[in-house]
Formats: structure tokens, C-alpha cells, sequence
């Protein structure tokens, strides 16, 4: 492949850039190159002009006043819940619960679904490369419930062995909490064959999609996860924005995690009575212009072509392990057959800090550290790596500069 | 590229390869674990007094290039001094890496510790810097762990 090509004919990113002001910024005297998408991703002109006008010109409490501003609010929030279901292909939208982000999301599932459903002795499944927000919602409810959690172990490659998760599945699971992708390794895990075999024994599944959505396509009844939780601001919306979807079977069932305003049928000093589905899980007022920049984020992948983007993030990130891979002192974490947009390395002798510092002088952008997965890290016997993430405005010029960034890196350390 | 230069500078790049008193005090007085929870960074101090002298001192553990050339400087610097000395560079290394304190004007005792100036330019690093400084205190505190958050 020759540098500054791309094979994905139909996706012009010099365009698509134009729709990312700060891309256009420059870091440290340099033009800035956003490596960090994993961590959250930038938002497009389209995003900002959405929540501005709604702050500007439309802002008021949802769902209780009798006046034009608060109709006009609730509209605009609930449609952008339409967006959502349409986006991820919820059979309801009732089903789609908004939420501050992912880790709400799983602290949501774990402690309401984990106080009603999971008791002494029962098994939580979770994997070795969760990150640390799909874990430790599950250690606290396994504690206060005297449940156990099970890891679903890794190979060297970094992806996870399916065989042995099918062996731990048996009548004493309660639930499988496992990440769509990887968020310090890439791996694209197989879930919807996992969800199949959990379903055989009965066991619900929630899927961490934080560092899916972005991505590619999904579709949860083509999966038929029982949960499904991701963050807007990874999404290219703002932060503050999330969804948790849950099968309504699950959510009916479910008490409310957080009560307040907003989520009760009626209320007195003997006895409270819920919303139904979403409002039970709404407690409180919610971020609203959040929620309504989270729709314009949606309403902009759904006008790019969310597949060539793939398509062509995909190229870039094989490219960018190629680059990388020639680099005799660079050592690739997680090389996992089915990768989407994460490319963790470390290089040796070099701790992956003064990577990151030394480039971010170069106006480099990427994340150093544990990426909230320490089990990982623990796996592959290393306090740390660096991590590039891509998205589609990435371009393979930024690519190169990347590589001879850390080309710089060894000679400085050198 | 000057403010980088200044932060890697030819002495922390050697001791960040070559870290002085990089090794476990069996029979350490005073030991104490320092954390960066945010990059990882663990390393623990050992210190073997002599009444109120810091007769030896050394550290182990994993780092940036930053926390370890600065631990193993740091070793090499209060070696020999009272306990009172050792706080007295702690508070005006602080201040130097934070902002408190302009080595080029004001007075201090800083000597070859004024290698780390040029962290102040670089805010995400201070901890590394101040890592094996806050677990010394610690140390000489008779607390067993600190973390940098």
C-alpha cells in the first residue's frame, strides 16, 4: 500500500474532516493529529450547532410543564430516543433508557438486575479484557450477594477462548457481561454467537458497545442481546449522553436503580408506586441537550456512508500495524484476527508516558496507561501501553506521522 | 522541540538506564509504597537512619523515564543528610515542579535536582516527578502507602 491512498473509493476524508472543527486546530505548534478516539471522539459542526440551538432557543425542564418551551423540549428529547432505536434497531423504544454513559449503564444492570435476580453462590461471567467499569459494578453486587465472578479467559492473541466461556456456562449463571470490542486490545468479540450459547442455559447478556457503536453497524435483535449499553461522547455527540438498552422482559422486571422525580406513578408516605419503562430507569432531570446532541450525532452517521467508514477505518488501522509492525523495538498488543480501531503497543525500555509526552509535542494525540483494564495489562506482564485509536476522519498521513513519531521516541531514548 | 529537550535531558535519560540505588534495604528503618493509580507507576522506598541521618536509601519498582530518574536522583541527593534536609528539598522540589518556586531567581538548595524544572511545561508529569518524593515523606512519616491521587 502506498502512503496517502486509500482503496475505499467512496469515502472522501478530506470532506469529512471539514465536519470536525477542532481537526482543523493546531497542538504544540504542530497540526493536531487525534489519535484518542477510543477515549472519546471529536464532534461534528452539525452536533454543536444541535445542542447550541437547543440551549439557545429551546431549553426547558422535560416532561411535566404545560408550557410551549417544555412540549417543545420533550419532543425534541423524545425524538431523539426515536433515533436511538432506529440506530441500534431496539424493537421499542421504551426500551432504550438514557444515561450519563456506559459505566452508569452497568452499574444500572448490576445493581438492579444483580438485587433481584442474582443470589448466594450464583456465577457472573465476565472477561479477561473488560474494562474495569464491566467489572467492578459485578464485584460489588457478587460481594453484597455472595455470587461469584468467573473470568472468561484470553489467548496471547488477545481473544477470547470460546470453548472454555461455553465449559463455565451452567444453571448457576446469572448473567454474561462481556465487551463488544476490546477498548485497550481491539478485539471484536464474537457476541453474538456468545449470546446464543448463553441463551441455551437461559443466562442474559450485556454487552459493553462503548467501543462498537462508533465503529459499525449494530443491530441488537440480530444479536438479541439482553443489554446493550455505549456512550454519545465515543459516538462523535456530547458527554453526558448514553443509552442502555435492555430487553423489555429484563427492564419490567427490574426495580428502579436511582428514585426521585420523574419516575413514580404516585407517590405517598405508605407507598410509592413506578413509572413504566423508560421513566422508571429516568430518575431526576436528565441531560438534555446531551440527549438531543446524542440524536444529531446519529442523524450524522446515518447521512455519511457508516459503512465505507468502516471499510476505510479498517484499511487505516491495518496500515497503521503495518507502519508500526516494521518498527523492530515496537511490540503490538493484541493482534486478534478481528480488530476494529484500537492499536495498543509498547516499545522497549520506553514507558509508554514518555511515548505519549513526546508525542504530543509533535502534536500526536494518543492515550498512555492501563486504559482501565489492569487485568489486561496483568496478562501480558506489563504496567502499561500506548494506545492509537482511530476514527474515520483519521487519514493515512497522520498514519506516517505517528510512525515517525515514534520513530523519534527510540532515538531520543536511544 | 526545546521544552521536550528540557524535559528529557542527557542526566535523566541516564539514570532512567542506568537508576543509582536502584535495589531493596533488607534491614530498612523506614519503607514506604508510592502510587500513580492514573499510569501505574508503583515504586517503593527504603531508608536506613542513623539517629537523625538518612544513612542509606534506595527504591525499586516500574516508571516513566521521569519517576525513575528522578527517584534515583533523589536517592543520590539526601544521602548522608538529617531527615530535616530531606523534608526541606521535598517541599522545594514541590514547589519547583508546581510553579511555587523559580529556580533561576529565587534561593535554594536544590543543586542537580534543578534537572527537573522543565516539568512544570509538561503539567501531566508532575506526578511522575513528585512520585518518589511524596513516598520518601511518606517514609520518613511512618506511613506505608501514597498515591499520587
Amino acid at each position: 500500500m502506498q502512503s496517502g491512498t486509500s482503496k475505499v473509493s467512496n469515502w472522501d476524508v478530506d470532506k469529512i474532516r471539514k465536519d470536525f472543527p477542532v481537526l482543523s486546530r493546531e497542538v504544540n505548534g504542530k497540526p493536531l493529529v487525534y489519535l484518542d478516539n477510543g477515549a472519546s471522539s471529536q464532534v461534528p459542526q452539525s452536533v454543536i450547532d444541535r445542542t447550541s440551538k437547543y440551549l439557545a432557543e429551546e431549553h426547558s425542564n422535560i416532561h411535566r410543564g404545560v408550557h410551549y418551551l417544555s412540549q417543545h423540549a420533550t419532543t425534541a428529547y423524545e425524538a431523539a430516543r426515536e433515533k436511538v432505536k432506529r440506530f441500534i434497531n431496539a424493537p421499542d423504544v421504551k426500551e432504550c433508557i438514557f444515561i450519563r454513559g456506559t459505566t452508569e449503564g452497568v452499574n444500572l444492570i448490576a445493581f438492579s438486575y444483580g438485587r433481584k435476580f442474582i443470589g448466594e453462590g450464583d456465577e457472573i461471567l465476565v472477561s479477561q479484557m473488560e474494562h474495569h467499569s464491566n467489572i467492578i459494578p459485578w464485584q460489588m453486587i457478587a460481594e453484597e450477594k455472595g455470587a461469584v465472578i468467573r473470568i472468561i479467559p484470553m489467548n496471547e492473541r488477545g481473544e477470547l477462548i470460546i470453548d472454555e466461556y461455553e465449559a463455565m456456562l451452567n444453571e448457576r449463571t446469572k448473567m454474561v457481561a462481556v465487551t463488544h470490542v476490546s477498548n485497550s486490545l481491539g478485539t471484536v468479540n464474537p457476541v453474538k454467537q456468545m449470546i446464543e450459547t448463553a441463551h441455551k442455559f437461559g443466562v442474559p447478556v450485556c454487552v459493553d458497545a462503548a467501543q462498537s457503536v462508533p465503529h459499525f453497524p449494530v443491530d441488537v435483535q440480530d444479536l438479541d442481546c439482553d443489554f446493550f449499553i455505549f456512550s454519545g461522547h465515543k459516538m462523535f455527540g456530547p458527554t453526558g449522553s448514553g443509552v442502555m438498552y435492555g430487553k423489555r422482559k429484563w427492564l419490567d422486571a427490574m426495580p428502579p436503580y436511582q428514585t426521585g422525580g420523574g419516575m413514580i406513578r404516585t407517590v405517598s408516605f405508605e407507598k410509592t408506586t413506578f413509572a413504566p419503562i423508560p421513566d422508571k430507569f429516568e430518575a431526576g432531570t436528565p441531560a438534555i441537550a446531551a440527549g438531543i446532541g446524542l440524536g444529531a450525532a446519529i442523524d450524522y452517521i446515518n447521512a455519511i456512508d457508516f459503512e465505507a467508514a468502516a471499510a476505510y477505518e479498517h484499511e487505516l488501522l491495518e496500515y497503521a500495524t503495518e507502519r508500526l509492525s516494521d518498527i523492530p523495538e515496537v511490540r503490538i498488543i493484541g493482534t486478534a484476527a478481528e480488530k476494529a480501531s484500537v492499536l495498543s503497543f509498547t516499545i522497549e525500555g520506553i514507558h509508554p508516558h514518555d511515548i505519549g509526552t513526546i508525542l504530543d509535542q509533535q502534536g500526536i494525540a494518543i492515550r498512555a496507561g492501563h486504559h482501565c483494564a489492569q487485568p489486561v495489562m496483568k496478562f501480558f506482564d506489563i504496567p502499561a501501553t500506548a494506545r492509537a485509536s482511530f476514527a474515520f476522519y483519521n487519514t493515512r498521513e497522520e498514519v506516517d506521522k505517528l510512525a515517525d513519531a515514534v520513530q523519534k521516541v527510540i532515538e531520543v531514548f536511544a | 522541540m526545546s521544552e521536550l529537550s528540557d524535559l528529557y535531558q542527557e542526566v535523566i535519560l541516564e539514570h532512567n538506564k542506568n537508576p543509582r540505588n536502584f535495589r531493596s534495604i533488607d534491614d530498612a528503618d523506614k519503607t514506604a509504597l508510592g502510587n500513580n493509580p492514573l499510569c501505574g507507576d508503583a515504586l517503593e522506598v527504603y531508608v536506613k537512619m542513623d539517629g537523625d541521618t538518612i544513612a542509606d536509601v534506595a527504591f525499586k519498582g516500574s516508571g516513566c523515564a521521569i519517576s525513575k530518574a528522578s527517584a534515583s536522583i533523589m536517592t543520590q541527593v539526601i544521602k548522608g543528610r538529617s531527615k530535616d534536609d530531606a523534608e526541606s528539598l521535598f517541599d522545594q522540589f514541590h514547589k519547583m515542579v508546581t510553579g511555587g518556586l523559580d529556580v533561576e531567581t529565587e534561593e535554594n538548595d536544590l543543586g542537580k535536582l534543578k534537572i527537573f524544572a522543565g516539568v512544570i511545561e509538561f503539567p501531566a508529569r508532575v506526578k511522575c516527578a513528585s512520585l518518589s518524593w511524596h513516598t520518601l515523606h511518606a517514609a520518613l512519616h511512618g506511613e506505608e502507602a501514597i498515591s499520587t491521587e
